[in-house]
């Protein structure tokens, strides 16, 4: 059964067409990212697939069950499906500690010190244990990104959601943060992935999307996509990428 | 990445620091600066008391206004002589104030929630919010105490019309100021970054969870300062209700000037008011000058 379905999803806001019709299917431990110039709807896509963005037509399954449907409960959709902002998001006003066990303790009621036991053991796993009892003010921005990722892995989700996850880091903080989500892709995580680390996206995805105009041009593997890309408009974007020095 | 200065990194000299201190507006470094404001201190100080002291009618006015002896038995009152302890009345205004404040922050609280909110089932009540907001914030508040005070004894409802008349200027306070004090707390609402809102409900957490724990907590450290601001106002505000009859410093100080024409007792009256304020008034600075500092450090990172 496919982790997540999408269906012709259509988006717009206002008069500006988003996304234009998007189908795509990832497979339970399946790895795929996004790729695609800055404004071709990739946030877009996982916000709406996150039910953050209402959708305009077309339907989204998560491992099966309509999403979209009208009497679906838009938190318990959420619960299953993790994302991780470009922007890190950490609640600036709670531990580090209380921003992963937040949300276990109030929407799953978690026992309080159940949740920070499993906390620690997610914040241990990815090195940020000593961080436990800091404010996200006092971490460096690969640390605030980790932090992010263990508060979204804290709800045991189905799949995760990441969103340019590097693209506000440092170039020295981007290697810390890619080796966590290998980890995860390592660990079977099945993975929706928006990036413009080509060379990341080489490595780590079992399929790489192309999107244009709110379109997925070209859905390949990484080997295929990068070295042999079919369609023209492919091939012109990562010409550009390949001029800019980021491939 | 790191918060340290990078002068002190690279060992060059500190481009804003003297003495250790860091750049102040306004303000000069080191003991020089030290005694020329204390010299322009004196000489300001100087200059006003010789305004009053030099006036013509100065001995009057330091009679009428500024005499011990008035204003210490003003100070304590006499009820044989037919006037009352302003030091004991002002325990009024401060049990007013208090009850005031109390529920001015949740009612106002309320308000702000509603007019933010967007359910289309809401639009009624969010329409008699705005209303309300803009009604008592367009009417002067001594006209809502007058009419509270003496309309709704007037209607002789059970109980309702039966109250002391501090129990009606408390009313019309809270009335008044949860007015002004929900637009405060929509601005820390709006103040609170749409992104923080977007982490939350993607964790699943529902709406009032979120707003609970995520949102209303970050609202409410943004407007302390303002909000602090208001409550100095209403403390000064209590005395407005002394037109009910009620015995509050600034009654109890107009009953002892009426009876002894002698003004002392208002001085009284407002020494008392200040030493209320002050305190809370320098508390604020206090938070905002830290709230200032920890933005700035925040800002390195
Ligand atoms: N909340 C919004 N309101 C209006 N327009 C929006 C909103 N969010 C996104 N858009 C528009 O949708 C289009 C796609 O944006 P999106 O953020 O999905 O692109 P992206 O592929 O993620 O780009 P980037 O690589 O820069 O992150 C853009 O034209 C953007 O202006
Ligand atoms: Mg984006």
């Amino acid at each position: 059964m496919n982790a997540i379905g999408i269906e012709n999803l259509r988006k717009s806001f206002g008069p500006n067409v988003v996304l234009q019709g998007i189908d795509l299917s990832v497979s339970s431990h399946e790895v795929i990212c996004l790729i695609g110039a800055s404004g071709s709807g990739k946030s877009t896509l996982l916000r709406c697939i996150n039910l953050l963005e209402p959708i305009d037509s077309g339907r989204i399954t998560l491992l099966g069950q309509d999403i979209t449907a009208p009497n679906i409960d838009p938190n318990l959709v959420r619960r299953q499906i993790g994302i991780v902002f470009q922007s890190f998001n950490l609640f600036p006003h709670m531990t580090v500690l209380r921003n992963v066990t937040l949300a276990p303790s109030k929407v799953l009621s978690t026992p309080a010190a159940q949740a920070a036991a499993e906390a620690r053991e997610l914040l241990a796993r990815f090195g940020l244990l000593d961080k436990c009892d800091d404010y996200p003010d006092r971490l460096s921005g690969g640390q605030q990104q980790r932090v992010a990722i263990v508060r979204a892995l804290a709800m045991r989700p189905q799949i995760m959601l990441l969103d340019e996850v590097t693209s506000a880091l440092d170039p020295e903080l981007v290697a810390e943060v890619l080796d966590v989500i290998g980890e995860l892709a390592a660990g079977g995580m099945t993975m929706l992935i928006a990036t413009h680390e080509m060379g990341f996206a080489r490595d780590i995805a079992n399929r790489v999307c192309f999107l244009e105009e709110g379109r997925i041009i070209e859905d390949a593997p990484p080997a295929e996509l990068f070295t042999d890309p079919k369609d023209d408009r492919t091939r012109r974007f990562l010409r550009r990428i390949v001029d800019a020095k980021r491939l | 990445m790191s918060g340290n200065s990078p002068d002190s990194a690279v060992g060059g000299p500190p481009l804003f620091t003297a003495g250790g201190r860091g750049p102040r507006l306004f303000s000069g470094t080191g003991r020089r600066g030290t005694v020329v404001s204390t010299l322009s201190t004196v000489l300001v100080l100087v200059l006003i008391a010789a305004v009053f002291l030099l006036a013509p009618g100065a001995r009057t006015v330091a009679h009428a206004f500024f005499y011990p002896k008035d204003a210490w038995q003003a100070f304590v009152g006499d009820p044989r002589k037919g006037y009352y302890s302003v030091g004991g009345a002002i325990w009024l205004n401060i049990r007013m104030f208090l009850a005031a404040e109390v529920l001015i922050l949740p009612v106002a609280l309320l308000i702000a929630l509603i007019r933010q909110s967007v359910h289309p089932a809401l639009f009624p009540i969010r329409m008699l919010a705005t209303v309300y907001v803009d009604f008592f914030r367009g009417v002067p508040l001594l006209l809502v105490v007058l009419a509270l005070g003496l309309g709704v004894p007037g209607l002789y409802l059970p109980v309702i019309s039966h109250q002391p008349d501090a129990v009606y200027g408390v009313a019309a306070l809270v009335l008044s100021y949860s007015a002004y004090v929900s637009e405060v707390y929509r601005a820390g609402l709006n103040s609170v970054h749409r992104s923080q809102i977007a982490a939350a409900r993607s964790l699943g957490l529902p709406h009032r969870t979120a707003l609970r724990y995520v949102i209303l907590p970050q609202a409410v450290r943004n407007i302390i300062p303002p909000l602090l601001n208001d409550f100095i106002s209403l403390q000064k505000d209590t005395a407005l209700v002394g037109v009910l009859g009620v015995i509050e410093a600034n009654q109890a100080a107009d009953i002892y000037a009426s009876a002894t024409f002698n003004y002392s007792s208002f001085a009284v009256a407002a020494i008392l008011f200040l030493i209320l304020t002050i305190p809370l008034a320098r508390f604020t600075d206090r938070l905002i000058e830290r709230d200032r500092r920890r933005r700035l450090a925040g800002a390195t990172i």
